[in-house]
């Protein structure tokens, strides 16, 4: 064991830095062990990667049209994934893809969570008719099918990815707002809580500074699982039409274009499909590991 | 306790059951209001176009009572809702609940198969997993578990038409009936295999069955996902319970244990998961319905979307989350008259 392990693993940390970072090198020595979840954490820093890096991967431009070389089958022409109805590389548009699902994914998680956050912790702390109205409102927004739902807001709001993104955002958030107030409820009457109220700390900052932080493990753990679902929406709806709008490289839309060539030119519909797997698949293993980490409980 | 008392006890919860329902009903009115209000088309100029003149507009706005304030209007709309007055659709200028009548049977068709499908290859499955604990089965029960989560459904749907349809031919194409089948059965039910049944149609019914295979089986897969993941862990849950170590004891055969003694003691966990998976059907049939063209209330609802038809979306929105808020309430008042323990 070298000096910087020793460090970390040590019973009797001498700073918080050193009892903070300790505790993630142990979830992490944990995490490990899981290897189809290393494999999902590489599937998800390479899409990472490679939507940072698009215009340096994609071998062509994602959106020039070459009508001459439409509908061509992987590996002609230097087009490793075939092209598409109009002729565009489907390997550039592919990357181009994961910028936008990234996106998705992304801004879907940071409008929902705190959202859920604020609503569970609220309900679960203030408690009575707070807590009362506040689930009852999670209750209706809980009773619709979540692409449903989703499907009146973008038809209410107009299509288009932002839209998409506000209507996933605002059918996902119940499940966090439960599992927050699950975890105020069983912390609230804690010692350290009424230390704090003692001390004359207002509700917002108990809720802020003592409830939230300890809420976010799991919520963490829930919001990497639902990736892959926020995914599969986001994907089911660019394959309606109702999100990311043409010539956008949405890997739904993708699907939807390539659908009426599928009998005779499989791969314009079955590629992007793939992706949408790997990616989906690798956020499902990733939140797996990390629920034997973070929620040894639940697992 | 005496009688009284306990009679009361069971009608205050009655009560305050059906207060809940009507609460999330509301709460669902509520919503689809909201998202009706949120349109950024005015409702007058949709009706008057924007020729007309000042006070056209004005009287047309006073006749769908827009003049009035905000919560009125609701008091309006639930009113017409409760008497089933959804309004007419633009697409097919007939009042939506007439349409909704119309297309329902077809979702309901294609969702009983997926659930018979789920549950007859679902329940064995979870059974196997949780018997063979981390072996083969297990692993294949996670696999299929992990797939159904991450897989798009109308990716798998294009999947099945392209092999099944177009390289082997072993099934019907989109559809819910070949050209000419159509029409040729009296509509008595709506679901097209048993109508087909009672007319003695042989050749439509084999012909209807063709059509239903491949997206029932698309959707079915969905819920063997689902079924057979809740049922291993259901089973494992009693396999370790006392008194099937008791049993195994005193020489009862594993078949025995399994398939009498833990099987129905986990028979209404069963239950409420399938009303549940038979809920998320409903959602999955929106996009398997588009794939495969079939006529149903999915298909209905994104032909309304993507012509803004909000009278039709909304409708069809209330009549999905209506069915889910009771599918659950099915679930649970089953859980409670087959578990003792519930009551």
């Amino acid at each position: 064991m070298s000096n910087w392990q020793a460090l970390l693993l040590s019973d009797t940390p001498a700073s918080r830095r050193q009892a903070t970072l300790g505790q993630f090198y142990r979830g992490w020595l944990q995490f490990k062990r899981n290897r189809l979840a290393v494999l999902g954490l590489v599937i998800v820093l390479g899409l990472i990667v490679v939507a940072a890096f698009a215009p340096w991967i994609a071998t062509h431009d994602p959106y020039a049209q070459d009508l001459t070389r439409r509908l061509l089958p992987p590996g002609s022409q230097g087009h490793w994934f075939g092209t598409d109805e109009f002729g565009r590389d489907t390997f550039s548009r592919l990357v181009y893809g994961a910028r936008i699902t990234l996106m998705i994914v992304v801004l879907v998680a940071a409008i929902a969570a705190p959202i859920g956050l604020l609503v569970g912790t609220a309900a679960g702390y203030l408690g009575g008719w707070v807590d009362a109205v506040l689930m009852r409102v999670t209750d209706v927004f809980l009773a619709f099918p979540s692409l449903i739902l989703a499907l009146a807001f973008v038809a209410a709001l107009g299509p288009g990815i932002e839209n998409a993104i506000i209507a996933i955002a605002l059918t996902s958030w119940p499940p966090y707002a439960r599992i927050a107030r699950a975890e105020t409820i069983t912390i609230r009457n804690s010692d350290y809580i009424a230390v704090a109220r003692m001390q004359g700390a207002r509700t917002a900052r108990i809720l802020w500074a003592y409830i939230m932080p300890l809420c976010v493990a799991s919520l963490v753990v829930r919001v990497t699982l639902d990736m892959a679902g926020i995914i599969l929406t986001a994907a089911g709806l660019g394959f309606l039409g109702l999100g990311a709008q043409p010539p956008m490289a949405e890997w739904g839309a993708m699907i939807s274009a390539g659908r009426r060539y599928v009998l005779d030119q499989w791969w314009v519909a079955t590629i992007p499909g793939i992706a949408i797997i790997v990616v989906s698949l690798a956020f499902n293993l990733l939140g797996d590991g990390l629920r034997d980490v973070l929620d040894p409980r639940k697992s | 306790m005496t009688g009284g008392a306990s009679a009361m006890a069971t009608a205050r919860r009655g009560g305050e059951f059906l207060l809940q329902v009507a609460l999330t009903l509301l709460g669902l009115l509520a919503v689809t209001f909201f998202i009706g209000r949120v349109v950024p088309i005015d409702p007058v100029l949709a009706v008057v176009g924007d020729q007309a003149p000042r006070d056209v507009y004005e009287a047309v706005m006073r006749e769908l009572g827009l003049d009035q304030p905000l919560y009125w209007q609701f008091w309006i709309y639930v009113q017409k809702m409760a008497v089933g007055d959804f309004g007419t659709s633009l697409v097919t200028n007939s009042p939506v609940l007439d349409d909704i009548a119309r297309v329902f049977p077809a979702t309901l068709e294609l969702a009983t198969i997926a659930t018979i499908i789920g549950v007859v290859l679902g329940v064995p499955m979870g059974i196997a997993g949780a018997v063979w604990q981390d072996r083969w089965p297990d692993q294949l029960v996670r696999v299929v578990g992990l797939v159904g989560y991450s897989v798009p459904i109308f990716w798998l749907g294009i999947m099945g038409l392209l092999v099944f349809y177009g390289m082997l031919g072993w099934v019907a194409g989109p559809g819910r009936l070949g050209v000419f089948f159509e029409d040729i059965v009296p509509a008595i039910t709506g679901v097209i295999l048993i109508d087909a049944a009672l007319a003695g149609e042989w050749e439509v019914f084999w012909n209807a069955v063709s059509h239903v295979v491949l997206p029932a089986a698309v959707l079915g897969y969905f819920s063997i996902a689902y079924i057979a993941r809740m049922t291993r862990s259901f089973m494992l849950d009693q396999l370790s319970q006392e008194y099937v170590i008791t049993a195994r004891a005193k020489g009862v055969s594993e078949a025995r244990i399994i398939w009498v003694h833990a099987l129905r003691n986990i028979s209404v966990q069963l239950i409420t998961v399938i009303a549940l998976s038979y809920a998320r059907l409903l959602e999955g049939a929106v996009l398997t319905e588009t794939v495969f063209a079939w006529p149903g209330l999915g298909r209905y609802l994104t032909t309304a979307l993507l012509a803004a038809d909000m009278n039709a979306v909304l409708g069809g929105t209330l009549v999905v989350g209506a069915v889910f808020v009771g599918l659950n309430l099915l679930s649970d008042a089953l859980y409670k008259l087959m578990d003792p323990r519930a009551r």
